[in-house]
């Protein structure tokens, strides 16, 4: 199963990868991440790659190639909306940021971006204040991911808060159950 | 044991597996992690050099001392180890030495997109080149073995997706680090022209014969597949054409200098079209072609920009997947919220100066709607490019200033100080100090007065060091107030002597913060003049201009533009 996750960088692509790759190792699976850092990671588009499957060779999916997106914002989602199979779907979340072309003016956030989405769309943000942090977002969408792939809840909810802090764990378990709900 | 693992953390892993003493790097993505991760072992010493020059001779020394040692760089930080680099190939090694170099095809965080491999050639070092975390963790080990029985350094290569991409690898032991005995041995170490001619010739012997040996190397090895077409490719690209071309035979080249070319020649008789699949130059092809042996490569390849399954399929049986990319705003990186570069670019944009820049976060001080850069080449570039306008513009100290972070400014501005005293130059400079080194991710640096171990140690002391090498100006500034830095600016320009203004604020991201408090009240008259900050908090959306309380770091920076004091807030 190729899963692409795009989001804002800083939002959270690169843990939501390593929750996944767990959640595949410890069922056996062979896995690879890509990921990017450094000047990508400011602010701007980011992309992460999952492969999951008996045996993978490359580390990235290709356009038209990818099982599944899941997407932290709802602009990015359609970014890379062409990276789906035909049959491909999209979880997103509706929260929208704006990039730097919009806020100067340059540009004007697209309207109508959920049209044009084949796929399921979560209020990711209000979820996450709900559960007590803007932050917990990403654990939103993974409940949601988790229930829309059908994997086995007690392993991946047990792969998500091996990977946070041990701090947060209350409120990941609250946000990752409301998104669970939210699909 | 199983691990998924960064290739980063898996050559750190091999490293300290092969018994590595020594590990020392300058940052720069996709390198910095392997030398983190070495970092938390507590049997291998480890540091943060001032630049990658520095590192490379602390791994030489420590080799010539009889110790495994590991340098890790970016492939632009190489250029800055060329010149150790270069003679070390000469002197050989005591303890194995191996140079991790990563370079970044398709240019994600770089200044551009160089070929560590033709580097390689040019210093007569031996390259190796991994294709994921298990290879990368197995080449480092087999570089220390190849480095001690061929007497050379070797340079692992890896690419930004082999270092930033997971993939499981096999867990070992360390095997006992042991530091060899060491002898004075003047002939091999000490590189005078007398010296020097009688090695370049062993260093000749040494790479001929390391490519006769390479044709039964195990990490050089032929696939065999269908017989219509054969691949010869190395570390990332073998994943590709793995997934693109599951019948093709391959050859899988894990040393990629010198070459083994009897089983290269073997190979390509052994297909009826063989192509060298490569990313950036073509370096293979180009010594096999050399080597008398007839390959397709760059004739069907591009010679820009990382590699993927669709551009094999592309490339060599013309399968074209169409896909089209929604037309839809670009989402450039910009500077973070609360970033305290973002008032210095403020305010250089305001001044309308011209803005020699440098490698750091603040490169980004080029996006709009700051938009306030001239050029940006190399690290520590913007002191000697800012000498450049001073030297050939009578003008120009009126209206540019350099702009350089600190740990840059350690790295490699300092020598242009030196120079801008030396010669009389009239510039201005601004150290952008946000006491850390950013845009890898926070490494600690000279000035932080922190190890790599986070352990202190002596904080160096940025105006003493421009006080000490002669500039009788420098002042430190909080670039968050922007009033004092401008006044600060328009003070230092135009100047007869070099004047420098340290622009220090802690790096926004240090700060660990939940919500801000700050929001824009009815006051807000719309004029956009926060807007001009670029500040991402700062949301011109469907209900008007509102501030994003999870992005906001409550700097203040957006009060100190308003005209109307719409911004209500107290500042952190």
């Amino acid at each position: 199963m190729d899963i692409l996750i795009v989001g804002v960088g800083g939002q959270g692509t690169l843990l939501a990868s390593r929750v996944l790759g767990k959640y595949a190792l410890d069922n056996g699976f062979d896995v690879k991440l890509s990921e990017v850092h450094g000047m990508a990671q400011r602010g701007g588009s980011v992309m992460t790659y999952v492969r999951i499957g008996q045996k993978i060779a490359s580390p990235i999916i290709d356009e038209g190639c990818a099982d599944f997106i899941l997407a932290f914002e709802k602009l990015e989602a359609l970014r890379y909306a062409h990276y789906l199979k035909a049959d491909g779907e999209i979880l997103y979340s509706t929260q929208e940021i704006m990039p730097m072309p919009v806020v100067t003016g340059a540009a004007e956030y697209p309207q109508g971006i959920e049209e044009k989405l084949r796929g399921t769309g979560v209020d990711a943000l209000a979820l996450a204040l709900k559960a007590g942090n803007a932050k917990a977002a990403n654990s939103v969408m993974l409940g949601a991911l988790c229930k829309k792939l059908g994997f086995d809840r007690a392993k991946f909810e047990e792969a998500l808060l091996a990977s946070i802090p041990q701090k947060t764990i209350e409120m990941n378990k609250t946000a990752f159950e409301l998104g669970y709900a939210a699909v | 044991m199983k691990k998924l693992l960064l290739g980063d953390f898996a050559v750190a892993r091999g490293a300290w597996e092969a018994g590595v003493s020594v590990a020392s790097a300058y940052p720069g993505t996709p390198s910095t992690e392997i030398t983190e991760e070495l970092a938390r072992y507590d049997d291998v010493y480890s540091e943060w050099s001032p630049n990658e020059k520095v590192a490379l001779e602390v791994g030489i020394g420590a080799s010539i001392r009889g110790a495994r040692a590991i340098v890790s760089m970016k492939h632009v930080g190489l250029n800055v180890a060329c010149d150790p680099l270069f003679t070390a190939s000469y002197t050989g090694v005591n303890g194995g030495l191996v140079i991790a170099v990563a370079d970044d095809p398709s240019v994600f965080s770089s200044q551009n997109e160089q070929d560590t491999r033709l580097t390689a050639v040019s210093a007569k070092v031996p390259v190796l080149e991994p294709s994921d975390s298990a290879e990368a963790k197995d080449f480092t080990k087999l570089a220390f073995e190849l480095s001690e029985k061929y007497d050379t350094p070797i340079i692992l290569r890896v690419t930004t997706r082999v270092a930033h991409s997971q993939s499981l690898v096999e867990l070992c032991d360390r095997v006992q680090a042991e530091v060899k005995p060491y002898e004075r041995n003047i002939s091999k170490y000490v590189m005078m022209p007398a010296n020097a001619r009688v090695k370049h010739v062993v260093v000749e012997e040494r790479t001929k014969k390391l490519s006769e040996d390479s044709n039964s190397f195990a990490i050089n090895r032929i696939e065999e597949g269908g017989k219509d077409l054969g691949i010869i490719c190395a570390g990332g690209v073998y994943q590709y054409v793995k997934e693109a071309l599951p019948d093709a035979s391959v050859l899988k080249l894990g040393m990629v200098y010198p070459l083994p070319f009897d089983l290269i020649a073997k190979f390509a008789k052994s297909v009826k079209r063989c192509i060298v699949a490569e990313e950036l130059a073509p370096h293979l092809e180009t010594m096999i072609k050399a080597a008398g042996i007839s390959v397709e490569g760059k004739n069907i390849f591009p010679l820009c920009g990382e590699f993927s399954a669709n551009l094999i399929r592309s490339c060599v049986l013309g399968e074209k997947r169409e896909t089209v990319p929604a037309n839809i705003p670009a989402r450039p990186p910009v500077l973070c919220a609360g970033c305290p570069h973002r008032g210095v670019f403020y305010v250089l944009s305001k001044l309308k100066l011209n803005v020699l820049g440098d490698i750091g976060c603040y490169t980004l001080g080029a996006v709009p709607p700051l938009g306030s850069m001239d050029a940006v080449v190399c690290m520590g570039a913007s002191i000697g490019m800012t000498i450049g306008f001073d030297k050939a513009d009578p003008e120009a100290h009126k209206h540019s200033v350099a702009v350089i972070g600190d740990s840059t400014f350690i790295h490699s501005g300092i020598t242009g100080l030196i120079d801008a005293v030396y010669n009389k130059a009239k510039i201005t400079v601004l150290i952008l100090d946000n006491r850390t080194t950013g845009m890898t991710g926070h490494q600690n640096h000279p000035a932080t007065g922190k190890t790599i171990k986070n352990e202190p140690t002596y904080e160096l002391n940025l105006e003493e060091v421009c006080r000490a090498v002669g500039v009788q100006r420098v002042r430190t500034v909080d670039p968050n107030n922007l009033s004092a830095l401008e006044a600060a600016v328009k003070e230092e320009l135009g100047r007869d002597e070099v004047s420098v203004i340290i622009a220090k604020r802690p790096c926004a991201l240090l700060t660990k913060r939940l919500y801000s408090g700050f929001r824009i009240t009815e006051k807000c008259k719309k004029c956009k003049a926060c807007l001009k900050l670029g500040c991402p908090a700062i949301v011109n959306g469907k209900d008007g201009i509102t501030i994003d309380v999870s992005l906001c770091t409550e700097c203040g920076l957006c009060q100190n533009v308003c005209k109307f004091g719409a911004i209500e807030g107290e500042v952190k």
